[in-house]
């Protein structure tokens, strides 16, 4: 292969890459730089409406009911001003949890009820033995829940 | 002694050559020590169990990741705005290793989301930006492959260099600026860490590790960078043990 | 050492991560390796001003 050939090859490998790259960026811009929308951006309809869109927050304690034998749960997403129901028929990720945070896709239906198609668990930034864990929850008993997970919307 | 004189190759090659191995050998004993620490030591975590010993990796690779670019970028002024040799070409020995620790922190990334998340992958703006780094890593590579003359060659990527250097930011900021699945940081400059203390000791050490093996292997990437631009010069000739290669 | 290995069901996950990770680390170090000795030998090979006529 002469000289020139591979220049080109490479050229051309390059302008893929980049287009890639800039394809990429411009698809994030688009719709994806916001992740999930939060309950009290849904409720002052801030949430894409006719599309569906992502929704986090934290599952509200108490609010998770299963369907005997079948997937099918619902369950409140809250970020303790606002809630949203969930419906959601699928197997659950292995840290959803009440009380945890969570971002489930899909669409608003016209009843109010979030019909989602995804559930992710949304962990929090927070590494310990589960010994250490104990031990703050017996101290932060009554005080309601962390809001570690859930971010203000800027 | 003058410090401007290890901007010369010639001055710089036998001292890369001595350096290398003592970063080499304090990266792997600080890599058993962190595996040491992170699989013996470190007690299972609350909430993930043992998955999150992933950290142990994907965070010390994600640093590199975001800090390789970094420092390829100084190199990258330094090289447009001093036009040395030596800049241009440790900025180049620094890019397959970014590239390389951008793709671990990917790959465990994946590995770790799936258990955790429930997804290998999403396109949230952490991940999205991160995959953009890596593409960028590409994007240097091609480039000085696709240009003959290596001092062109040089300038152009120092040029691409430092416009990527704005993912850098996007990437560190993302999970503050906008809804990301991914987590906040566990460990910054500015807030006590989040984690126990032998948890974030181990990843710590693992963090140095992977430091140093940085150090190392670019170190050695430069000597064979060296050889192969200024094969020509008189003073290679001069290098002791190189006509060994032959053999 | 069976129950260290499953990595509490894990294992699938905390293992592709550490192997993977082992895989490229090595695929980098001998890649270099390669690289040193080829530039090497090109060096030595190369005619220098001292060795013309």
């Amino acid at each position: 292969m002469k000289a020139r050939h591979r220049r080109f090859a490479w050229i051309g490998a390059g302008v893929a890459v980049l287009g890639v790259a800039v394809a990429l960026v411009l698809n994030a811009f688009q719709s994806n730089l916001v992740f999930f929308f939060t309950p009290t951006q849904v409720a002052q309809k801030e949430a894409p409406q006719g599309r569906p869109f992502r929704i986090g927050g934290l599952v509200e304690e108490g609010s998770l009911k299963r369907t005997p034998n079948s997937v099918d749960v619902t369950f409140v997403v809250t970020d303790t001003a606002q809630r949203v129901p969930v419906v959601y028929s699928g197997l659950l990720p292995d840290l959803f949890k009440e009380g945890k945070g969570v971002v489930a896709q899909g669409s608003l239906g016209s009843d109010g009820k979030f019909r989602a198609t995804e559930v992710l668990a949304k962990h929090d930034e927070n590494y310990m033995p589960p010994e250490a864990a104990h031990a703050i929850d017996q101290a932060q008993k009554g005080q309601g829940v962390s809001l570690s997970t859930l971010k203000e919307s800027p | 002694m003058n410090v401007y004189q290890f901007s010369s190759p010639a001055t710089f090659y036998p001292f890369a050559g001595w350096l290398a191995p003592w970063f080499a050998w304090s990266a792997a004993l600080l890599a058993i020590a962190g595996l040491w620490i992170g699989f013996a030591v470190a007690p299972t975590d609350f909430q993930q169990g043992e998955a999150y010993r992933i950290i142990f990796i994907h965070v010390p690779t994600a640093w590199m990741s975001m800090f390789i670019y970094l420092v390829m970028g100084f190199w990258s002024v330094l090289a447009l705005a001093f036009n040395t040799r030596l800049s241009a070409m440790m900025a180049q020995s620094l890019v397959p290793t970014g590239a390389l620790m951008t793709f671990i922190a990917l790959w465990t990334g994946a590995l770790w989301g799936r258990p955790t998340w429930g997804t290998y992958w999403a396109w949230d703006a952490r991940m999205t930006s991160e995959l953009i780094l890596l593409f960028l890593y590409f994007g240097v590579m091609a480039l000085r492959n696709a240009i003959d003359d290596p001092r062109r060659a040089d300038r152009a990527c120092a040029v691409l260099t430092i416009v990527g250097a704005v993912n850098i930011p996007i990437i560190y900021f993302s999970v503050q600026w906008w809804n990301t699945l991914h987590q906040g940081a566990s460990v910054s400059l500015t807030a006590a860490p989040r984690m126990a203390s032998i948890m974030l000791i181990g990843m710590l050490v693992m963090a140095f590790a992977a430091w140093f093996y940085t150090i190392a292997v670019s170190l050695w990437r430069v000597q064979a960078i060296i050889l192969e631009r200024e094969r020509s010069a008189s003073w290679i000739s001069a290098l002791p043990g190189l006509a060994g290669a032959l053999r | 050492m069976m129950d260290f290995l499953a990595m509490g069901g894990y294992g699938f996950f905390v293992w592709g991560a550490y192997g993977v990770t082992a895989v490229v680390v090595i695929a980098e170090l001998s890649s270099l390796r390669a690289r040193r000795r080829a530039a090497a030998q090109l060096a030595a090979s190369m005619p220098h001003s001292e060795d013309l006529p």
